[in-house]
């Protein structure tokens, strides 16, 4: 076995753990309620690494996932029907399941922008359905959905009591979810995966069932995305349409592409840090603006993301050039 | 009951017969060759064999077995590999992990599994990358592992492709015009390759332009033209047949 | 459903269906000469018609109309070349997410310079009283100027593209822009050139729609999403195709009104371009390999 492959996770422990510690000592744990939510949203953005960065399948459609889990736990444990959360959960999965999958069949035969428009297509329905539905409270959404209690005296819910259990419920999860990708990645599947994206003509003549190894994670992505959507609903205690929006698929697809494709580390990077931003409301207004411009920017100067070398070197360059400039003055 | 056989396989586009009920059959451990001027048909053929396209009427079997109609990754795991005319090798993988997916019909964790890295897989994949690195190593490339595959020369990864498809362990292996692209000497090599390939028991059916390569190699030689299989023999039949110099001759 | 009834919805299909043809046309003349489907095709019409709005309270109507036009062939032009000419690896998904982050960003900036309000231009001529009876069916002045409008701009870009030397080098690139560089042609004119077209009549579609649909800064989007049904319908690259897919999709929709919610209208378009994709991906009059050619 290779343990070698796990060090990345073990920095990530210490790293949350570190910055728990910092925040409480600081007397800043209010902070840790944005890093919550944005370890949650993080969940969908390194299913859809995998996807996009891996196999090479575009989804704009990946909300559609994240509001069909949220939407699944909130109606099932209020109102009228008031089920455990852990069977709402089990729900909420089989549902994301059933719907990836046939959706799934159809849509991953296409290719470039008919996959691009079919995936946006279905976040639109979905969209259209959650605001258009009286179950699923229309342009209001659902609220006062529960706590969800994972085990006595542990239990998912907004409130600063709290705050730094849940913190590390999320960061649990994210870290579950970074291992079992990291394992599938590199495994006999990922290579495969991989494969299709480097030319899906030669992984079918070598054996690769590449539309079965597609559906597969497009489902497993899916399902990422529904668990983030089931357990952030419960810890704000709701879910309102515009978690099904085009734009927040945008904002999933942007983020990917800013931590580099092919990156589950850098997707997560930049999951937690943008959202986080976005959350405390640093881009105010200019929210979208900045999640477009960034996906422009990306593809025109960092094709393959910004957490790399070459990131680094025309830093480099850049203070060198200007150290140059300033002793030229001299 | 022959190793491998193709019989009375048709195909048409809209009105253009591109395969016209040719047959032939493909003896074990033979090297076997499929040539025919521009526009005989001969890659339509390849794909037709490839699984890449269906046929309209007509069979393929290995050993007994129909093949047609069965997409590229069932027909691979049926143990025939192929090679590209023009060579695709997975782009963003090493040398190494191309060969590595050629190992992929040779071994079996699942999508569960993997997720779970359970021991099995870990010590599969361990067989996976030394059998890989044995390969490189017997077509001489060992040094070229970590390369990224596409920026190779093209020569390169025209043999890291017959690296690809030996990983898979095939009893048959097609190759789509393996010369094509290559200087003289490449093509030597190549030919010393495919020679080698046969010696260890695998069967080649070989699409091929260049009779040069394919008069020196080939135990068979089945030749079309328009479709039509005219002639079959050996090469020094091949060269004797009336038909066969027409066909070429009046191409050029 | 009585035969007035019949008629006046399909006047009315006919009429939104003749824009969404030309949203159609408008992504095919990009796709022709780049291969790139400009997902900020629907931003043009908003553009345009928002520009015009503006405009009309302080200048004559066709002023404002030609300003809003040129405003908008402005930004296309701009798009191509800040954006596309500079894409240093221009694969088919790169490019879905520069356009797409370009839609947002236009519509970003049209909220913060209009606001969220619901705006129009005045009706052309005439106003809505003063509608046209045909054998039963009321016709506004204004779906006849959208019908004239869009029958002419398919005259004339297809005299253009069919006479013109400038039209038919686009031809060119489209067929085979390696061969179109060796005979001279400047191929990256040429793409700019179809940012000019498609930005153009994209303006003034947006234009003269506005009076009869309204316009908002995010009503691009579903335009877009509706156009892009229409030209897989024709078959991608396709203009009479895309004509007659435009007139379908329109007519669809207006009689759905009759059956269903109104929510669900615009669901009509999106359940249509599904089931076209997975049944018939080269479109009703497209090429099959068409949908086969772009990989990324």
């Amino acid at each position: 076995m290779n343990i070698r492959q796990y060090i990345p996770a073990g920095i990530l422990v210490a790293v949350v753990v570190a910055f728990q510690l910092a925040v409480v000592l600081t007397g800043q744990d209010y902070l840790l309620t944005q890093l919550t939510m944005s370890a949650y949203y993080a969940l969908v953005i390194i299913g859809l690494s995998v996807l996009m960065g891996y196999a090479g399948q575009i989804s704009i459609g990946h909300a559609a996932f994240f509001a069909i889990g949220g939407y699944t736990a909130a109606v099932l444990t209020t109102g009228a029907f008031r089920l455990s959360p852990w069977l709402s959960l089990a729900v909420a999965v089989a549902i994301t399941v059933v719907i990836a999958f046939l959706i799934g069949i159809p849509i991953l035969k296409l290719k470039g922008h008919y996959l691009a428009m079919a995936t946006l297509s279905f976040g639109v329905i979905v969209y259209r359905i959650v605001l258009g539905t009286g179950v699923f409270g229309e342009a209001d959404g659902i609220s006062d959905v529960p706590g969800f209690t994972l085990l006595p005296g542990l239990t998912v819910t907004g409130g600063a009591a709290s705050r730094v259990e849940n913190y590390y419920i999320a960061w649990f999860l994210v870290t579950l979810a970074i291992i079992l990708l990291i394992n599938l990645i590199n495994s006999r599947v990922g290579r495969a995966l991989r494969s299709i994206h480097g030319s899906e003509e030669a992984a079918n003549a070598m054996g690769v069932n590449t539309a079965g190894y597609k559906l597969a994670i497009f489902v497993l992505s899916a399902v990422f995305a529904a668990v983030g959507g089931v357990f952030l609903t419960h810890y704000t205690g709701g879910i309102g349409p515009s978690e099904a929006g085009v734009m927040k698929s945008v904002r999933y697809v942007a983020i990917v592409a800013v931590g580099g494709m092919a990156n589950i580390w850098g997707a997560l990077v930049m999951g937690i840090v943008l959202n986080y931003l976005s959350l405390r409301g640093y881009f105010g207004t200019y929210d979208d603006i900045f999640f477009g411009a960034i996906l422009i920017i990306i593809m025109l100067f960092y094709p393959d993301g910004i957490l790399q070398r070459k990131t680094l070197d025309d830093l480099r360059s850049l203070a060198r050039s200007l150290v140059a400039r300033i002793r030229g003055r001299r | 009951m022959s190793f491998f056989a193709v019989e009375n396989l048709s195909r048409a586009f809209g009105g253009l017969q591109a395969v016209s009920d040719v047959s032939f059959a493909v003896r074990e451990h033979s090297i076997h060759a499929v040539i025919g001027p521009n526009g005989a048909g001969k890659t339509t053929l390849f794909n037709l064999i490839a699984g890449s396209l269906a046929p309209d009427s007509g069979a393929i079997r290995l050993n007994g077995d129909p093949l047609q109609s069965l997409p590229p990754y069932k027909i691979a795991r049926k143990g025939i590999a192929r090679t590209f005319q023009n060579v695709k090798l997975f782009r963003h993988m090493s040398v190494l992990e191309n060969v590595m997916l050629g190992r992929h019909v040779r071994s079996r964790a699942g999508f569960g599994a993997a997720l779970l890295n359970l021991p099995h897989t870990w010590r599969e994949e361990r067989s996976i990358r030394q059998r890989s690195l044995e390969i490189l190593d017997t077509l001489g490339i060992a040094d070229l592992a970590d390369a990224d595959a596409v920026s190779l020369a093209f020569g390169k990864q025209r043999i890291v492709e017959f690296a690809r498809a030996l990983a898979t362990e095939p009893t048959l292996l097609l190759l789509d015009e393996p010369a094509a692209g290559l200087n003289m000497h490449e093509t030597d090599e190549i030919a010393r390759l495919i020679a080698d390939i046969r010696a260890r028991g695998i069967t080649v059916l070989i699409i091929e332009h260049d009779m040069s390569l394919i008069m020196d190699i080939s135990d068979h030689i089945a030749v079309l033209s328009s479709g039509k299989k005219i002639a079959e023999g050996t090469p020094a039949e091949i060269q004797r047949n009336r038909d066969v110099i027409a066909v070429y001759l009046g191409e050029d | 459903m009585t035969f007035e009834h019949v008629l006046q919805y399909l006047l009315a299909g006919i009429t939104i269906g003749s824009i969404y043809a030309i949203v159609a046309i408008g992504f095919n003349i990009i796709y022709n000469t780049t291969g790139i489907i400009n997902f900020a095709q629907g931003e043009f019409l908003m553009v345009g018609a928002m520009t015009a709005v503006t405009f009309s309270r302080l200048v004559p109507l066709p002023l404002a109309i030609a300003i809003g036009i040129a405003v908008t062939v402005a930004v296309g032009v701009l798009i191509d070349f800040v954006f596309i000419r500079n894409l240093k690896k221009p694969t088919v998904l790169n490019m879905i997410i520069v356009t797409i982050g370009l839609s947002i960003i236009i519509r970003e900036v049209a909220l913060h310079v209009w606001d969220e309000k619901v705006r129009s231009l005045p009706y052309f001529t005439g106003d809505e009283i003063s509608s046209i009876n045909i054998l039963g069916a009321y016709i506004s002045p204004q779906a006849l100027w959208v019908l004239g409008i869009c029958a002419t701009m398919v005259v004339l870009l297809n005299v253009f593209f069919k006479y013109s030397v400038m039209g038919r080098s686009m031809r060119a690139c489209s067929a085979n822009p390696v061969a179109a560089r060796l005979c001279g042609i400047n191929t990256k004119n040429m793409v700019t050139m179809s940012f000019v077209l498609s930005a153009a009549i994209g303006a003034l579609a947006g234009c003269v729609m506005s009076p009869i649909t309204q316009t908002q800064y995010d009503c691009g989007t579903s335009l877009a999403i509706k156009g892009f049904t229409v030209a897989i319908l024709g078959g991608l690259g396709n203009s009479t195709g895309a004509i007659i897919g435009g007139l379908i999709v329109g007519i669809l929709e207006e009689f759905s009104i009759s059956v269903m919610p109104l929510a669900y209208k615009d669901a009509i378009a999106i359940a249509i371009l599904l089931l076209i994709m997975f049944f018939r991906p080269s479109g009703l009059f497209g090429k099959q390999e068409v949908s086969a050619l772009k990989e990324f």
